[in-house]
């Protein structure tokens, strides 16, 4: 459930993506989920790789100013409606904030999976256990 | 005066050193940062008691250069200011627009002493609210502008999108200073208002605006000889130049009673010219600015040194010492952006988090330096290295006649 997401800082402007991009391509690393926020001046990329001990030491070499983060990764079932009755519903009504969530991409399944940053970690996981534990 | 007697001591100068005019290059220089050294008035002449008046600029770090006027230095500056805008052609019969800064900053002040002087009716607008501004100028029959080059074209600029030809106004001079500008810029501002466009010159470590000005003929600026007295040396040397040469001017004021300056280094490169003027005066005239000894910015006619951003910026937690300055000219306005790297420290993995970043750096630059500042943040290493002396500043505008 509990993963480590990369955050790097990037201007915006063309080619800071790629120049990321290249750099973990050359370290052989793979994604497995990528997010980009963004304001007019600069963004953030957010990644989940297979090997995030090496994508740091990567990024770092390269110069870039990256943080680490843990997210939550959780399965929802690929119907409709599962995203909100599965996880966000229950985590509102356990008064945890939803910071950001974006889609992972996995093999096609029947499963689709989400990483979000919620502001309460430990509550979020105690409210979603509880939901797969009870389901 | 404990420090100008210092200073000659040093310097093994005595009263019996200087007998002739030419002496006056044995004395000592006085400089920035001899003001910044005895901070805020270590430089006064008199006591506190005989002081009636502050004013202040920028320092080059922290703390401001503060300056101080007895009444007689008042009554100076008021006599120069109003020989600067008699020296504009104007008179009792003028509505003189006064949109230079009221307040710690010498331009409102001066211009509007010097402007009463001379009996002219003076609006005392000083700087913002630019369509008001515009709209005074209209319902007042404003004859005569005062303010910085450029915010003499952002007025046009701004007068356009409200559909209002400043040419058809009664505007018929314009006295612009506190910032360096081009003889391109003249043109342009002549166009765009239609009225003669004259260049002042002075700094508040001498007494404010009123040091100099330009005539009708605009071919130097004419200097107060019997107020101040003007020399040119070589920057690198301190030695002394001829008259044609071009090099630091120095002033030193002659009837100042607050706060005299000896030989100061006002870091403006010029040249000066003894040749009587078509107009008929016989005053030393010096050529427009043409560059600055240091690598201090005037932006918006405020002075701004880089060293003071670095002060800034390092006083605020994580932001590393690695910056750069980028000023240019949009919309005529002087548009400072400064540019800082995000390094680890400060990074975290939120868009708030840098947003407040930028919101903190932008906010103590504005308290700091006194005019607003873009801020940029940047990836590491963006910006560039350079062996030895970084290279902080990009000036993209054309102030200085090329």
């Amino acid at each position: 459930m509990r993963v480590t997401q990369i955050s790097v800082f990037l201007e915006n402007r063309p080619g800071r993506l790629a120049n990321l991009l290249q750099v973990l391509s050359a370290a052989h690393i793979n994604l497995r989920a990528l997010s980009l926020a963004d304001t007019a001046d600069f963004g953030i990329a957010r990644i989940i790789v297979d090997d995030t001990v090496a994508a740091m030491e990567a990024i770092r070499r390269a110069g870039l100013t990256a943080a680490t983060t843990e997210v939550l990764r959780v399965e929802v079932p690929d119907v409709p409606g599962a995203l909100e009755t599965a996880i966000v519903m229950p985590l509102a009504q356990a008064g945890v904030n939803i910071e950001y969530l974006y889609a992972h991409s996995e093999r096609p399944t029947d499963k689709a999976e989400v990483i979000m940053k919620v502001d309460r970690l430990d509550k979020a996981e105690q409210v979603l256990k509880g939901l797969a534990n009870g389901a | 005066m404990p420090f100008y007697r210092q200073r000659f001591l040093e310097h093994g100068i005595t009263p019996q050193s200087i007998r002739t005019l030419d002496d006056v290059t044995r004395l000592p220089f006085t400089c920035k940062r001899d003001f910044r050294d005895n901070y805020p008035l270590g430089l006064a002449a008199v006591p506190r008691e005989r002081i009636v008046r502050i004013h202040a600029s920028s320092g080059t770090t922290g703390k401001p250069t503060v300056v101080a006027y007895t009444a007689g230095d008042i009554e100076t500056w008021t006599e120069v200011m109003a020989r600067t805008i008699t020296t504009g052609g104007v008179t009792r019969n003028d509505v003189v627009h006064n949109a230079y800064g009221y307040g710690l900053f010498t331009g409102g002040l001066g211009f509007h002493y010097g402007a009463e002087r001379i009996g002219a009716t003076v609006i005392p607008v000083s700087g913002g609210v630019t369509k008001r501004q515009i709209m005074l100028i209209q319902d007042l029959g404003s004859t005569v502008l005062c303010c910085t080059p450029s915010y003499a074209l952002y007025l046009a600029e701004t007068a356009l999108e409200m559909g209002v030809d400043l040419r058809e106004t009664a505007l018929r001079v314009g006295i612009f200073g506190a910032e360096p500008w081009s003889e391109r810029m003249r043109q342009e501002i002549e166009a765009k208002l239609g009225l003669l466009a004259l260049d002042i010159y002075g700094l508040s470590e001498v007494i404010g605006p009123g040091v100099s000005v330009e005539c009708e003929h605009q071919c130097g600026l004419h200097i107060f000889e019997d107020h101040f007295l003007a020399e040119i040396v070589d920057p690198a040397t301190g030695q002394s130049l001829p008259y044609g040469q071009r090099g630091e001017l120095v002033l030193t004021t002659l009837t100042k009673e607050a706060l005299p300056v000896i030989r100061y280094r006002t870091g403006d490169i010029t040249a000066l010219d003894a040749a009587p003027c078509a107009c008929g005066r016989t005053l030393v005239r010096m050529a427009k600015p043409s560059g600055r000894t240091d690598d201090m910015l005037i932006v918006r006619g405020i002075n701004v040194f880089p060293s003071q951003i670095e002060t800034i910026l390092l006083q605020i937690e994580g932001v590393q010492p690695h910056y750069q300055i980028i000023v240019d000219r949009q919309h005529s306005l002087d548009d400072l952006e400064v540019w800082v790297e995000v390094s680890e420290t400060v990074f975290a993995d939120e868009i708030r988090g840098l947003e407040a970043l930028e919101r903190k750096i932008r906010d103590e630059l504005h308290n700091g330096l006194g005019i607003s500042a873009r801020v940029r943040l940047v990836e590491p290493r963006s910006i560039q290295r350079s062996e030895g002396k970084a290279k902080r500043v990009v000036d993209r505008r054309e102030v200085y006649n090329s």
